[in-house]
């Protein structure tokens, strides 16, 4: 299985079990592309956080194959992995803020990891934090913010460094429906930009409001599309859309699906 | 936001303080190494001096040849004697050859037998003693030819190197010196167990800060790096006061051992040279912190993906 640069993710029957249970994750296989936004949903306990660890290599598969960024992931040596992470932003669903730095600093982290000079760091995280809202609340340690001023920081943190792709875990779920859309348009503008984004999410309202996203529904641990673009390869007697034509002008966006399509 | 912020170059270690907290080793840590530290400064000091103690007590001694004329008769032992040193003029190694007074012998007599008016120290068999000095030293070849040179003209002489009477004094040095050796391996060990466990026990503690540094593309060696560095603070504070409390013991022991005024004793003096050594043990011991609480890290961050 290879990835060309037109493909920045791919999964082949990918299982995952975790000791000696069940599978959580059976037979996966999709590829992501660059550029496109996802929506990832599914039933609490579909595997989307386990699918979403395996995007963000905090996890290895169980079976299958990943090829991210055209290398193979499964056998990448583990002195390389903190390369790949860098072009990967997560929110995580419980934010996973460092609790003894101030929101500045949490944003700052992957700056800071990446060896961006503290001179470079100061305008784009001060920038950040007042685009989401807690440019007054720099200097606060998470334990004094509340649930969703925390989620705006790990969201601030996640994309800070204009990830290759970024992945997030229910990203809008502590925060009120106004806040939840514009933090939509924070990943929309960095789509825009480039970055892939697949977002895990309950809230079924937030599908439609991406122009161009796609949806990826976990079942039980197995990928159930609607759209049939996401499969590896793709199935192009769905509509005859392949995922490359996807984002074009006749492939199915979410907004144009029933909500058959989602549920 | 219209541009999106982020030249990610310039690398710098400077934000590495930053991915886990200040003090993240500290704790008792300080006051453990100042301990290792001063008990270590104590013993190496200890065995450095018993080791100048052996060497001025045996440079002392390595050339020096006692000859004692023991005869219960006064003239006799005075004729031997005379006769001995006669023998022994012009014998090629021998720097200096000495008859002791007898107004000194018997001053070394006195705390044994008294100086009551009256006494007859005459009276007693005390030796006539000849004190030589050889160039280099006093091996037995070299007393073999002594005796083979006076026994003809001295029957009575008996030669012995002053060396030989310290023997076990110098035996007991040596295996104090290898005590003191002993002691600052185990320090050292006991240091490295301590520094292993203060490391364990805080990755386990900021666990959770750790996978999130990880997870962010932070390296090993980057978090391996906040730690050695908090080491190293924590180790150079308490180098430096168990370094100042174990000098402080050392000048006191000195002071407390001067009064003795024995050959020994005064021979115990460190050097410049010794204290520089024993300036040493600081900075070994900080490098030795480091050195622990890296290995211990990256081999423990290497058990997470």
């Amino acid at each position: 299985m290879t990835t060309t640069d037109a493909e920045i993710v791919q999964f082949d029957n990918v299982g995952l079990r975790y000791g000696a249970e069940r599978e959580v994750l059976t037979d996966v296989s999709f590829t992501l592309y660059p550029g496109c936004f996802y929506f990832l949903t599914g039933a609490s306990g579909a595997g989307k956080t386990s699918l979403l660890k395996l995007l963000y290599l905090a996890q290895r598969p169980s079976r299958g194959l990943i090829r991210m960024f055209g290398t193979d992931a499964i056998t990448l040596p583990r002195e390389r992995l903190p390369g790949f992470r860098r072009r990967i932003g997560v929110v995580f669903q419980d934010f996973r803020l460092v609790p003894h730095l101030s929101a500045f600093d949490n944003v700052a982290l992957p700056l800071r990891v990446a060896g961006v000079s503290e001179r470079e760091i100061i305008r784009p995280v001060t920038e950040m934090l007042d685009w989401v809202g807690l440019g007054d609340r720099q200097h606060a340690r998470p334990a004094t913010l509340s649930g969703g001023e925390q989620q705006r920081v790990a969201i601030a943190r996640a994309v800070i460094a204009r990830p290759d792709i970024l992945v997030a875990d229910e990203p809008t779920g502590n925060v009120d429906p106004d806040m939840a859309l514009k933090l939509m348009r924070l990943f929309e503008s960095l789509n825009r930009l480039g970055t892939t984004v697949v977002v895990a999410t309950h809230d079924l309202h937030l599908l439609g409001k991406v122009d161009g996203s796609l949806l990826m529904r976990l079942d039980k641990g197995r990928l159930a599309d609607p759209t049939g673009a996401l499969r590896y390869p793709p199935r192009r007697e769905s509509g005859g859309i392949g995922f490359a034509d996807a984002r074009g002008p006749g492939a199915p966006r979410l907004g144009e699906m029933d909500s058959d399509g989602l549920a | 936001m219209n541009s999106w912020p982020l030249p990610l170059a310039g690398a710098t270690r400077r934000g590495d303080a930053r991915l886990l907290p200040q003090g993240a080793l500290s704790g008792p840590m300080p006051w453990v190494i100042a301990i290792m530290i001063a008990l270590t400064v104590v013993a190496a000091g200890s065995g450095l001096a018993l080791r100048n103690a052996a060497r001025a007590a045996s440079a002392d001694l390595e050339g020096g040849v006692t000859i004692q004329i023991v005869s219960a008769a006064p003239a006799e032992r005075n004729r031997q004697a005379d006769a001995a040193l006669a023998a022994l003029k012009g014998m090629p190694g021998l720097a200096s050859a000495d008859r002791v007074a007898q107004a000194r012998l018997e001053d070394l007599m006195e705390p044994w037998l008294g100086t009551r008016p009256g006494d007859d120290v005459e009276a007693l068999p005390i030796p006539a003693l000849i004190d030589l000095r050889l160039d280099g030293t006093a091996t037995p070849e070299r007393l073999a030819a002594l005796r083979a040179r006076i026994k003809p003209v001295a029957p009575a002489a008996r030669v012995d190197a002053q060396s030989a009477w310290l023997t076990p004094v110098f035996r007991a040095i040596g295996a104090l010196q290898w005590l003191a050796g002993g002691l600052i391996a185990l320090l050292a060990l006991a240091t490295v167990a301590a520094v292993l466990l203060a490391s364990r026990n805080a990755l386990g503690s900021h666990r959770a800060t750790i996978e999130i540094v990880h997870m962010l593309g932070g390296t090993d060696r980057q978090i391996a790096r906040v730690f050695q560095r908090g080491m190293a603070v924590d180790a150079a504070v308490g180098g430096l006061a168990g370094f100042l409390f174990g000098t402080a013991a050392m000048l006191a022991l000195g002071r407390a051992f001067a009064p003795l005024g024995s050959g020994l004793a005064s021979g115990a003096m460190l050097g410049w040279i010794d204290w520089l050594a024993l300036g040493i043990i600081p900075l070994a011991g900080i490098a030795l912190a480091v050195v622990t609480a890296r290995l211990t890290v990256l081999a423990a961050l290497r058990e997470m993906l």
